[in-house]
């Protein structure tokens, strides 16, 4: 390993684009304007939607910058990232799909006695 | 030589096989630190799905978050939602940032720089989890307390304009109470009663038909606005105290005043196996903080231990990103 460069400038960078995401989702949070609120688009209102964008690009930069996935290797960096993401939106999607089944059933179904 | 040994300089990022052996270009310790985190934010990944799932089954009786957490330390009574997890979150940001700094200047072998912003981490991990306990006596004391039916709703109390009223402030208390808690010191050592409440059912009965103002406020979501609650009118509300049978205040796994008692529940598994992993990462960093002051990485050549105990840290920033958006949010 050679001389380490600092990387103080990159991390300050990283800190303010954390704080300003986070500003961001919490007046949103704060306001929950209508237009947002109550439209949806695939069953999840806007609202909803920008706060998990939001929310995954904070996780890149955590993970990129802070954790410094950037420096590693390409192929341990997939290694890690590849089937974190895979697993777990496969296991969202099944477990809501299956939420609001359930949802449906209880609300609307006449067989909701046996099920 | 084992993975383990690193009594000789600088041999820490050696894997076992020799020197030209790195699989993935990482080294040992830290590629097992990744691949636990991998594994532990799947167990998280597996917590919030299963709040999702409760989430989506009860979509029109979930809890309002911003009702719920509307506390701020100093402002008694004053409705501030989010402002405190918001705190909360930029308190746990910064405390990653001091962390990677800490790393940077380990890289370059500053020994002080490293020992401060550790000890900085520290601190603001100390804050952190200090201000989730703060949170947990506000949601475990309650505010305003409700009744729960036969049927296992929760039912809150409004005046006419739709605010929030609390127990306290309808019951009524000229009546004897009609229920004694069983204490150990009444019984034996091994009887005890169940949560003791401020007022009894009897008395919450009759305040609210005495006072003509009282409301009752279901945990039904309205139709079309998500910021509300269905109230009834009076004589549904005089209806429903057939089905009363509990006073709720505050917090515990059975019942909530909030609403749905899975919300309680998933509350406390979530953030308190969050904090959990906080406590568990200020130990590692008090443990790093003094080898770094003893001189071990000095002494060893190179400082991947911060690196590696940096690495558990963000991580549990990381999962607090997403318990912050799933639970006080979305």
């Amino acid at each position: 390993m050679g001389a380490h460069v600092s990387n103080t400038k990159r991390i300050w960078q990283v800190f303010i684009y954390l704080s300003v995401l986070t500003i961001v989702e919490v007046v949103l949070g704060i306001f929950k304007p209508d237009a947002l609120f109550h439209h949806d688009l695939f069953s999840l209102s806007y609202l909803n939607w920008i706060f998990i964008i939001l929310t995954i690009v904070k996780a890149y930069y955590i993970m990129w910058a802070f954790m410094h996935l950037e420096g590693e290797k390409a192929s341990f960096r997939w290694s890690i990232v590849a089937p974190m993401v895979f697993l777990i939106a496969y296991l969202a999607c099944l477990i809501l799909i299956e939420g609001d089944y359930i949802h449906d059933v209880f609300k609307t179904s006449s067989m909701k006695w046996m099920f | 030589m084992g993975a383990t040994v690193t009594t000789a300089a600088t041999k820490e990022k050696i894997w076992e096989g020799g020197e030209d052996v790195q699989p993935l270009g990482a080294s040992y310790g830290k590629m097992m630190m990744w691949f636990f985190i991998l594994s532990d934010s799947l167990t998280f990944a597996g917590f919030l799905a299963a709040y999702g799932f409760t989430r989506f089954k009860f979509m029109d009786s979930w809890p309002i978050a911003d009702e719920v957490f509307n506390h701020f330390p100093f402002m008694h009574g004053v409705d501030a939602p989010m402002y405190y997890v918001a705190l909360m979150t930029f308190i746990l940001i910064f405390s990653s940032v001091t962390m990677v700094l800490a790393v940077d200047a380990g890289h370059q072998m500053k020994k002080k720089k490293v020992a401060t912003y550790m000890l900085l981490t520290i601190v603001g991990g100390l804050i952190f989890v200090g201000s989730q306990a703060w949170e947990w006596k506000n949601f475990i004391t309650g505010t305003y307390g409700a009744v729960e039916t036969r049927g296992g709703e929760i039912l809150q109390f409004v005046d006419k304009d739709g605010k929030r009223l609390a127990l306290a402030d309808f019951a009524d208390t000229t009546l004897a109470r009609e229920d004694a808690n069983l204490s150990r010191s009444k019984g034996a050592w091994y009887m005890s009663g169940g949560t003791e409440t401020s007022v009894s059912l009897s008395q919450v009965k009759a305040g609210l038909e005495k006072n003509p103002d009282v409301f009752i406020r279901t945990q039904y979501t309205v139709e079309g606005n998500k910021h509300q609650k269905v109230t009834l009118n009076r004589e549904e509300t005089l209806n429903r105290a057939n089905d009363f049978t509990y006073v709720v205040e505050g917090a515990n796994l059975v019942r909530n005043e909030y609403g749905h008692k899975t919300f309680a529940d998933l509350f406390f598994f979530i953030t308190g196996f969050h904090g959990f992993h906080v406590s568990v990462g200020i130990l590692l960093n008090i443990i790093i903080f003094f080898n770094v002051l003893l001189g071990t990485y000095e002494r060893r050549g190179s400082y991947e231990m911060v690196e590696k105990v940096g690495l558990y840290w963000h991580f549990v920033d990381l999962v607090w990103v997403f318990v912050f958006t799933f639970f006080y949010l979305v």
